[in-house]
């Protein structure tokens, strides 16, 4: 199994991510290694093991649906890289 | 049908159309987290949390409410409810997405294969229901360009997390105006369900259309295209008709549809290609593997199914039975919840009459004059300071002739804007009807005197000439005299100074 330049081209594309020409190199190498590492679980016997969504026990957890106050906008504005009063402030977005 | 769609060479062709409809649950806390999820014009992120904004290491938890709701929906569309339903991870990256993942459903959704029935020319329609999911609505992002030309996006996360329901169609439409109806119908159901606040306008009821044309005759679908934008059901209508009437100029040009997604630009009525960065099913989806799955339980169904109120289409059918309204009456007031109640409220505060002549004054007058206020302050029955007994007085007062339906317009108008009870402004202003003969005699003898001509004229034998006094003892008397009251006193006088 190996991840191609271009694989790494379209992940970096849905990521938002810019990556040179040499970063497309090392990437596809170090992910194709991480990928044949991970390889190894194709060769466990499944057969016998139903396919599930979840490995936790429980199902049908909810809450009642009663509004709890919240941290303060302030400090949870706090490690924003970036705000403007009390909005996070991005790069410019297109649409 | 549209005048364009039916005339000339659009005659040849077919529209097929399917809605995604997103609505936003009316739950007092979000989807995942206990965030309040009312936050209309509260400041910017004043309803986060952790949870809403994404911080690393924290885990979402499901509102029971929510999925009650989602299930409630289902029933009202007739769906199949299965029992195992999971959330999915929807991944792309988005400022308005805190997370790089929208939680959705993808493969097992809460509710499927359903449908909802429009009228349509006096018939009825079904059209399917493919599915209806639980995810979760995100962030708001407000656009900036500073005076020295940058550019920079502020991000307000109040409605990240917020619970919204997607309802998706089959692509059974096969006209904007059956797309309109559809959406009116749903919203209608929402409304009744007490789910949603079926408010377009504010974004709180989305609408987005996946459309196709195909010469008629053919099976095979045309290439879609998806138009968003469409905050009402006149945009609705409006936007499919333009992009139909695009599409088949397209084909007849000799060039072909592209698969793409168009906006609906209100103000210039037109659609027009958005182009997007995110490559088509490129959302990676994959088991939310912070949620355990839900086993929805039959005696929980069997539950939430007994507890459903009464519906649009059953509440229409009963009006024309019980009041023995029409159809139409019984179609617009049925449609919107808050309007049928107030007029039930306003039917069983009425005193006078029996049940089906009470029920055709107060629908006369919802769906007219009232409508009519409400339209031009653009308010809706929620907004309305009238109550409903407080127009079964006037109504009452109308009946039993202690004023006219001219004076009931205006006394509505005037209570309409200040809330007032029509009864008490009946009574301040003096507005009732002169029915003490003396008085209109006295009325009549001075319109009498201030119109010889008229005079003459009856004299001479044109009739006529009497409508006009009447209008002038109207007139004198600022409406509060009743027409069939002054003609035999007026004729009387007249008479008698013919005899003189």
């Amino acid at each position: 199994m190996s991840i191609s330049r271009e694989d790494v081209q379209h992940i970096a594309l849905l990521a938002r991510m810019h990556l040179t020409e040499d970063e497309l190199q090392v990437m596809a190498r170090q992910l194709s290694g991480i990928l044949e590492h991970i390889a190894v679980l194709q060769e466990a016997d499944v057969s016998s093991v139903a396919l599930t969504a979840t490995l936790l026990p429980q199902s049908g957890v909810m809450r009642a649906d009663v509004p709890q106050p919240s941290y303060t906008p302030d400090l949870l504005l706090a490690n924003a890289p970036d705000r403007e009063d009390q909005y996070l402030r991005v790069k410019a977005v297109l649409d | 049908m549209t005048t364009t769609a039916a005339s000339g060479v659009a005659h040849d062709y077919e529209i097929v159309i399917g809605l995604e409809v997103h609505t936003q649950l009316l739950t007092a806390s979000k989807m995942f987290c206990s965030c309040g999820a009312r936050y209309a014009d509260d400041a910017p992120n004043s309803h986060v949390c952790p949870v809403c904004m994404g911080m690393p290491g924290v885990l979402p938890v499901i509102n029971r409410q929510a999925v009650e709701y989602t299930l409630m929906v289902g029933l009202a569309l007739h769906c199949q409810i299965p029992e195992f339903s999971k959330f999915d991870r929807k991944n792309y990256f988005y400022p308005d997405l805190p997370k790089g993942y929208q939680i959705s459903q993808y493969d097992l959704p809460f509710c499927r294969d359903g449908y909802l029935e429009i009228q349509l020319d006096g018939q009825t329609k079904r059209v399917g229901v493919t599915r209806a999911h639980l995810e979760e609505d995100t962030g708001r992002l407000v656009h900036i360009k500073d005076g020295m030309g940058d550019a920079y996006s502020l991000v307000d996360l109040n409605r990240a997390g917020v619970p919204l329901l997607e309802i998706v169609s089959e692509p059974d439409m096969r006209s904007p105006e059956e797309a309109r109806l559809y959406m009116q119908k749903l919203r209608a159901i929402l409304v009744a369900l007490g789910v949603s606040s079926g408010r377009m306008e504010e974004g709180s009821l989305r609408c987005d259309a996946n459309v196709s044309v195909r010469r008629r005759g053919e099976t095979k679908l045309g290439t879609k295209t998806e138009i968003k934008n469409m905050n009402s059901f006149r945009a609705v209508q409006r936007a499919l008709e333009f992009e139909a009437q695009r599409q088949i100029a397209e084909i007849e040009a000799g060039r072909r549809i592209i698969q793409e997604t168009r906006g609906w630009v209100e103000s210039k009525g037109i659609t027009v290609s958005q182009r997007t960065k995110e490559e088509a099913n490129d959302y990676r989806y994959f088991p939310e593997p912070d949620l355990p799955p839900l086993t929805v339980a039959r005696e929980w169904i069997a539950e939430i199914a007994e507890r459903l109120p009464e519906l649009p289409d059953a509440r229409r059918e009963r009006f024309i039975a019980r009041y023995q309204l029409s159809a139409q009456d019984a179609e617009q007031l049925a449609a919107d919840r808050p309007t049928a109640d107030y007029f039930e409220a306003t039917v069983a505060a009425m005193t006078r009459g029996d049940e089906p002549s009470r029920a055709k004054a107060a629908a006369n007058w919802l769906n007219g004059e009232l409508t009519r206020l409400m339209k031009e302050a653009e308010q809706e029955v929620a907004d309305l300071k009238v109550t409903a007994s407080g127009l079964a007085g006037l109504l009452d007062a109308i009946d039993a002739g202690t004023i006219s339906t001219t004076q009931g317009k205006t006394v509505l108008e005037r209570a309409f804007a200040s809330g007032e009870a029509p009864v008490a402004i009946i009574q301040r202003e003096g507005i009732a009807q002169l029915s003490d003969t003396t008085e209109l005699e006295a009325f009549a003898r001075q319109v009498i005197a201030a119109n010889p001509k008229a005079v003459e004229d009856y004299q001479r034998g044109r009739t006529n000439a009497v409508q006009f006094l009447i209008g002038q003892v109207m007139r004198q008397t600022k409406g509060r005299a009743k027409p069939d009251s002054i003609q035999p006193i007026l004729i009387a006088q007249l008479d008698a100074l013919s005899a003189e």
